[in-house]
């Protein structure tokens, strides 16, 4: 990996993200062990950087960290605190001194990690910009189906929901693109952002239309604060004309699977009788993303005689 | 590089392996609790060869492993470049096991103590023996050898290359020099 940083996977070659999964599948192999820690990056600093709110990520990268024997320091930035810009540098600089070797970065507004990656030594992970991407999510979502299905070139992957506001789908768009499948979407209207058919992405509204030759359903979280910015008229109706139900799934392929990044809204966007079938592999979902995260740090963090370019 | 000799050709390398492979019997007094484990790469495939060649000579199945140690070398920040990673395969408990560990070449015993340290993590075998195909000298740390196919007295600035079918597509041993 000749990169400092991994800031999406727009920028990542396949190649490159072939490397990352097939990293990932070592590290697979430790998570299995009943001692789960290997010497590997013993005395390297990884530090957490999240100004979102985020559990699941950020407990991954910990582990992910832990796992290799690093060290760990996480900094929760209160977002109202924190100005843009200015603050970030700041921010980017003190990690710096303080001599850490790798950060991993969540923060509301898109580019943050690519400012804070030019002013840092250390290798930035992106774990989520604003609307922009969230490379991490994605390359686990890669290494899910690669595991599922043995395979990512071919499949057909629909993404249903709010497409719109969703990083975790623009990163997935990226990476499943540039290892040949085919990327559909589908949700409410007002909740499609324009130019997705330019890039080669098939554009639904309704899952009649789009499950149908499905090898994988991509359900995303919706979220509450679309029914207050009168995007969607609500809960109810949402659930009903594109929840995930067992009558629905029945509309893909008979051998889909159901995805999720989490957290589930039951009931809303997926039923619970579907996220706990057997279709389901979000639970997998989740220990893989331990895996691709240290497969992302032993990629990334810099070795002594490493000279990568940063300001 | 320039090439220098040949030191084994496929004959050589079989009739290494088979003597081993009767070293490794005789050594552990049968096969109970034996298993092989190879260190990637090449001393998987030649682990592989073992087993069979103890199944002909015992006419019982060895289980065979494979190890990869780049998460436990100690050279890992003195690199400017990210070795690969390739799975660990060891699908049985290496716990109370005789574990042979299988090599192409021991020179500084670096790679064999990162080895250790990575097969003592999955388990506490009984007994941990190591059967290497060349032995080239060198060593900077208290590592033997217990089964070798061959001793090749070497200077520091040659290199000793196995060529094995599974990876390479021929069969050989050579010694060769860098070429300043």
């Amino acid at each position: 990996m000749q990169r400092k940083d991994l800031l999406g996977l727009e920028e990542l070659g396949a190649d490159e993200i072939r490397m990352i999964l097939d990293t990932a599948g070592a590290m697979r192999e430790v998570i299995r062990r009943d001692i789960k820690k290997v010497p590997t990056l013993r005395g390297k600093v990884v530090a957490t950087l999240f100004y979102e709110p985020s559990t699941r990520t950020r407990f991954s990268f910990e582990l992910a960290a832990k796992h290799l024997s690093a060290d760990t320091i996480s900094v929760a930035a209160a977002t109202s605190s924190v100005a843009k810009g200015e603050g970030l540098v700041d921010t980017a600089k003190t990690i710096d001194a303080l001599g850490a070797d790798a950060v991993v970065l969540r923060h509301p507004a898109a580019g943050a990690a690519a400012v804070f990656g030019r002013y840092t030594r250390a290798a930035v992970i992106n774990a989520g910009d604003g609307m922009h991407e969230h490379p991490t999510q994605a390359l686990l979502d890669l290494y899910t189906i690669q595991e599922q299905k043995g395979r990512i070139e071919g499949l057909t992957v629909t993404f249903v929901g709010d497409i719109q506001h969703s990083r975790v789908v623009r990163s997935n768009i990226w990476g499943l693109k540039k290892l040949g499948a085919t990327v559909r979407v589908c949700g409410p209207r007002t909740l499609l952002p324009p130019g997705l058919e330019e890039i080669g992405v098939a554009v639904f509204t309704r899952l009649e239309d789009a499950l149908p030759g499905s090898d994988v359903v991509y359900v995303l979280r919706l979220q509450r604060e679309r029914f207050a910015q009168g995007l969607l008229p609500g809960v109810e109706e949402y659930a009903r004309l594109y929840g995930i139900t067992r009558e629905r799934l029945a509309l893909a392929k008979p051998e889909a699977i159901v995805m999720h990044p989490g957290p589930l809204n039951r009931g809303v966007e997926i039923s619970a009788a579907v996220a706990d079938s057997g279709r389901a592999v979000i639970t997998q979902q989740v220990t893989n993303g331990v895996a691709v995260r240290m497969a992302c740090l032993y990629l990334l963090i810099r070795r002594e005689n490493d000279d990568k370019a940063y300001h | 590089m320039k090439e220098k000799a040949q030191i084994m050709d496929a004959e050589g390398i079989r009739r290494a392996l088979t003597r081993m492979a009767h070293e490794i019997i005789e050594r552990n007094k049968g096969v109970e609790n034996l298993a092989l484990i190879g260190i990637r790469r090449r001393g998987v495939p030649l682990a592989v060869r073992l087993a069979a060649l103890i199944l002909e000579i015992e006419g019982r199945e060895v289980p065979v492993g494979s190890l990869d140690i780049t998460l436990y070398r100690d050279d890992l920040t003195q690199l400017s470049y990210q070795p690969l990673v390739y799975r660990t395969e060891v699908d049985f408990p290496v716990t109370g096991k005789r574990v042979v560990l299988v090599d192409d070449v021991i020179y500084t015993g670096r790679t064999v103590r990162a080895a250790l340290d990575a097969l003592m993590d999955l388990g506490r075998p009984a007994v941990i023996q190591l059967a290497v195909l060349v032995d080239r000298g060198h060593r900077e740390l208290p590592i033997r050898a217990d089964f070798v196919g061959k001793n090749v007295p070497t200077s520091r600035k040659e290199v000793i290359e196995v060529h094995i079918r599974e990876i390479d597509g021929d069969e050989r041993v050579v010694i060769s020099e860098r070429v300043e």
